[in-house]
C-alpha cells in the first residue's frame, strides 16, 4: 500500500472518529440528569413563554430529529447558542480557545526546550549521578498533580510574596476585552499573569520529552556511526549535539504532536486553578451549570484537537522517517 | 541484578509440557507457570532500592487505609465545633504539631473537620480508586489486546477502531462529563476512568501478541490442535503478563491523579473524603489567601508520594521486561 492510499485511509478514519465522538457526546448530554431548561426558563415566566423558549432550542423534537440536526450543525460548525448567556457557542469558543493555545504553546516551548536538552545530557552521561537525578526529577514532576503545584505556587508567590497575580489573564481595568488580542498578549500585564501557569505546566510537561529523548539517545548511541565520529576525532560535544541528538530527535516530534493534543484536552485543571479564561475551564463550568451547547461545543473542540494532532503525527512520521512503510 | 537461573518452568519454554509424571491438570500447570514467572520478577524487582522504598510506601499507605478507623482521631466528616452563625473562617484551628494548643494534630479545616483524620480516610479513597481502576484497566486491556492480536482480521480491526476512538477522547473532560451524567460518587469516577483507560494497555498488549503469535511455540500449539482459548490463556497470556503488570502499576498512578483532578474540579463524591476533595474544599474556602497551608499542603504530598511510588515500581518493572533499558 502506498503513501497516498495511507493518507486517504487515515483521513477516512479521522472522519469516522469525529463522527463517533460527536454521537457519543450527543447521547451523553441528553442523558444528563436535571432539566437544562430550568436554567434559562425562570419560574416567573408564563407557561406560554416558557413553551416557546423550549421550542426555540429544539428540545421538544423527537431524539432522532435532534440527532440529525446535531450532525448537520456539526458539519457547518454551528454548535447552537448558550443556554446561559444566549451567545452563539462558536463565539464563546473563539473567545476562549486562543487563550488556551497561548498558555499551552508557551508552556510547551519551554518544556520541550528544557526537556530535550536534559534528555540529551542524561542519555549521554548515562549511569552518572546527573542522569539519575534528572530521571527522578522528571518522574516527580509527572507525579505531583499540576493543579497542586499550581496551588502551592499561588500560595507562595501570590498570597505570601505577592509577586504574581492570584487569578485571571489580565488585571481589572487594563481593558483586556477592549484592546485587540495581540495587543493584550504582548502587554507586560499579560506576561505577568502568564508566567506562573506556564511555568507550572512546563515543569509538568518537561518530564515526557526528557524520558523519551533519553531512551532515544541510548538507542542512537549504540549505533555504529557514533563510533565512526569518535574515530574521526570529533569533539565530544559535536558528537553529542550534532550527530547523536539530531538522530534521536525523531520520536520526539511525533510524541510532541500527540502530547500537545492531550495538553489542550488536559487544560481543564490548570485553568481552573489559575482562573485562566481558557476553553477547558469554560467546559467545566458549562458542564456544572448544565449548559449543553457550550459543554458540547467546547468538548468537541478539545477532542478534535487531539484527534487532529494524532492524525498529523501519523502523517509526519512517514515524511520524516523514510524507513517507514505503509502496510 | 538477580543471578538466579531461569527455572525450568519459565514462561519462555514450554518444553516440559506433558513430560512430568505428576498428576497435574491443566489449571494447576497454568497456575504454576504464572507463579514461577511472578516469583522470578519479584526477586528482580526488589533488587532496586528505589523500587523497594516505593513498595514500602505503598504498603504503608495500605496499612493506613486498612486500619483507618483506629488511626484517625476523629470522624473525618464530623464538625468538631460549631461556627458562629455563618462565620466559619474564624474557626480554623492550627496544627498541634506546630505547637498550637489544640487537640488536632494537623489542625482543622474551615468547616471544622479534623485534617489528620481526613488524610487518613483519604488514603482509603485513593487506594480504592487506584487499585480497582488499575485491575480493571489492565485486565480489560489485556483481554482485548490478546483477542485482537491473536484473531487479527476483522476482530482486530473492530477492536482497534474502538481503541482509536477512545484515544480521541480527552481524559479529564470525558471523565468529568461521564461523572456529571452518572452522578458524583466514587464508584462512578472509577467506572469512568476504566471506560477510558484500558485503551493504552490494549494497544500495547495487542502489538505484543501480534508478534508472539508468529513465534514457533504458538505455531506448534496450533498444529498440535490446541484450542484458541488454550493458546491465548497458556501461551500468549503468560508472555504478556509483565506488560500487564507494568500498565497496571502505571494505571494505579494515573487513576489516583485523575480522581484527585475530578474531585478538585468539584465533581468528587460529597460523602467520601478524598485528597482531591480536601484540596477542592481548601480552595473553595480560600485557604490560599488566608495562608492556612496546613489544610492544602498535606493532601498533595500524599498524592505525590503514592503516585511516584506507582511510577517507580512501574519503571523498575519496565527495566526487567525490557533488557535494553538496563
Amino acid at each position: 500500500m502506498g503513501k497516498a492510499s495511507f493518507v486517504v485511509r487515515r483521513t477516512l478514519q479521522l472522519v469516522v472518529t469525529l463522527w463517533a465522538v460527536g454521537t457519543v457526546l450527543f447521547g451523553l448530554f441528553r442523558l444528563m440528569p436535571g432539566d437544562p431548561t430550568s436554567y434559562v426558563v425562570s419560574s416567573q415566566m408564563t407557561q406560554e413563554a416558557r413553551r416557546q423558549l423550549i421550542e426555540s432550542y429544539g428540545l421538544n423534537d423527537p431524539l432522532h430529529i435532534q440527532y440529525i440536526r446535531f450532525l448537520e450543525n456539526l458539519v457547518v460548525l454551528n454548535f447552537g447558542q448558550s443556554f446561559h448567556s444566549n451567545q452563539p457557542v462558536t463565539d464563546i469558543i473563539a473567545t476562549y480557545l486562543p487563550n488556551t493555545l497561548v498558555l499551552m504553546l508557551t508552556a510547551f516551548v519551554i518544556a520541550y526546550a528544557i526537556g530535550i536538552t536534559l534528555g540529551v545530557l542524561s542519555g549521554w552521561y548515562r549511569g552518572s549521578r546527573f542522569e539519575r537525578s534528572t530521571v527522578i526529577t522528571a518522574l516527580t514532576a509527572r507525579s505531583v498533580p499540576t493543579f497542586y503545584v499550581g496551588l502551592i505556587v499561588l500560595w507562595i508567590f501570590g498570597a505570601t510574596f505577592g509577586v504574581i497575580p492570584m487569578s485571571g489573564m489580565t488585571s481589572l481595568g487594563t481593558g483586556g476585552a477592549n484592546t485587540g488580542f495581540f495587543d493584550m498578549v504582548f502587554s507586560m500585564d499579560f506576561v505577568r499573569h502568564l508566567i506562573a501557569p506556564a511555568a507550572v505546566l512546563a515543569f509538568y510537561y518537561m518530564g515526557y520529552p526528557l524520558l523519551i529523548m533519553r531512551s532515544s539517545m541510548l538507542e542512537v548511541l549504540s549505533e555504529d556511526f557514533i563510533d565512526v565520529c569518535r574515530a574521526k576525532g570529533l569533539k565530544e560535544r559535536t558528537i553529542m549535539f550534532k550527530h547523536a541528538a539530531r538522530n534521536a530527535l525523531l520520536p520526539i516530534i511525533t510524541a510532541a504532536a500527540i502530547a500537545l493534543g492531550y495538553a489542550v484536552g488536559g487544560s481543564v485543571l490548570i485553568e481552573t486553578v489559575f482562573a485562566w479564561p481558557g476553553i477547558g475551564r469554560e467546559m467545566v463550568r458549562a458542564v456544572l451549570r448544565r449548559d449543553f451547547p457550550v459543554a458540547q461545543g467546547t468538548f468537541i473542540v478539545l477532542a478534535t484537537t487531539i484527534i487532529f494532532l494524532n492524525f498529523l503525527a501519523d502523517l509526519a512520521y512517514g515524511y520524516l522517517d523514510p524507513r517507514v512503510t505503509y502496510d | 541484578m538477580a543471578q538466579k537461573e531461569q527455572s525450568s518452568g519459565s514462561i519462555f519454554t514450554d518444553l516440559d509440557d506433558g513430560s512430568t509424571d505428576e498428576e497435574v491438570n491443566k489449571w494447576q500447570r497454568t497456575f504454576r507457570l504464572w507463579r514461577e514467572t511472578l516469583r522470578d520478577h519479584w526477586s528482580k524487582l526488589t533488587d532496586e532500592l528505589s523500587v523497594k522504598l516505593s513498595m514500602l510506601t505503598v504498603a504503608g499507605f495500605m496499612l493506613i487505609a486498612i486500619f483507618a478507623p483506629y488511626i484517625a482521631t476523629h470522624q473525618p466528616l464530623q464538625r468538631q465545633y460549631q461556627g458562629e452563625a455563618g462565620v466559619l473562617i474564624d474557626k480554623w484551628v492550627e496544627p498541634s504539631l506546630l505547637g498550637a494548643d489544640s487537640e488536632y494534630l494537623l489542625g482543622t479545616t474551615a468547616e471544622g473537620f479534623d485534617i489528620f483524620s481526613q488524610l487518613v480516610y483519604g488514603t482509603r479513597a485513593a487506594l480504592m480508586v487506584g487499585l480497582i481502576a488499575a485491575v480493571f484497566t489492565a485486565g480489560i486491556g489485556t483481554l482485548v489486546g490478546l483477542v485482537a492480536g491473536y484473531y487479527g482480521g476483522k476482530v482486530d480491526d473492530a477492536l482497534m477502531r474502538l481503541v482509536d476512538f477512545l484515544y480521541g477522547m480527552p481524559l479529564l473532560p470525558t471523565v468529568i462529563v461521564l461523572v456529571a451524567v452518572m452522578g458524583p460518587n466514587l464508584w462512578n469516577i472509577i467506572f469512568a476512568l476504566i471506560v477510558l483507560q484500558w485503551r493504552s494497555t490494549a494497544r500495547v498488549i495487542r502489538s505484543q501478541s501480534l508478534s508472539l503469535r508468529e513465534r514457533p511455540f504458538v505455531k506448534a500449539a496450533e498444529v498440535a490442535g490446541a484450542s484458541d482459548w488454550h493458546i491465548i490463556s497458556r501461551h500468549l497470556a503468560p508472555n504478556v503478563l509483565p506488560m500487564t503488570f507494568l500498565y497496571g502499576s502505571f494505571g494505579i498512578a494515573w487513576a489516583i491523579l485523575a480522581e484527585a483532578g475530578v474531585s478538585f474540579i468539584g465533581l468528587g463524591d460529597p460523602n467520601t473524603v478524598s485528597w482531591g476533595t480536601m484540596l477542592q474544599a481548601s480552595r473553595a474556602y480560600s485557604a490560599l489567601s488566608f495562608g492556612a497551608w496546613w489544610w492544602f499542603v498535606p493532601p498533595g504530598i500524599c498524592i505525590g508520594l503514592l503516585v511516584i511510588s506507582g511510577f517507580l515500581i512501574g519503571r523498575g518493572y519496565e527495566e526487567i521486561t525490557n533488557p535494553k533499558l538496563q
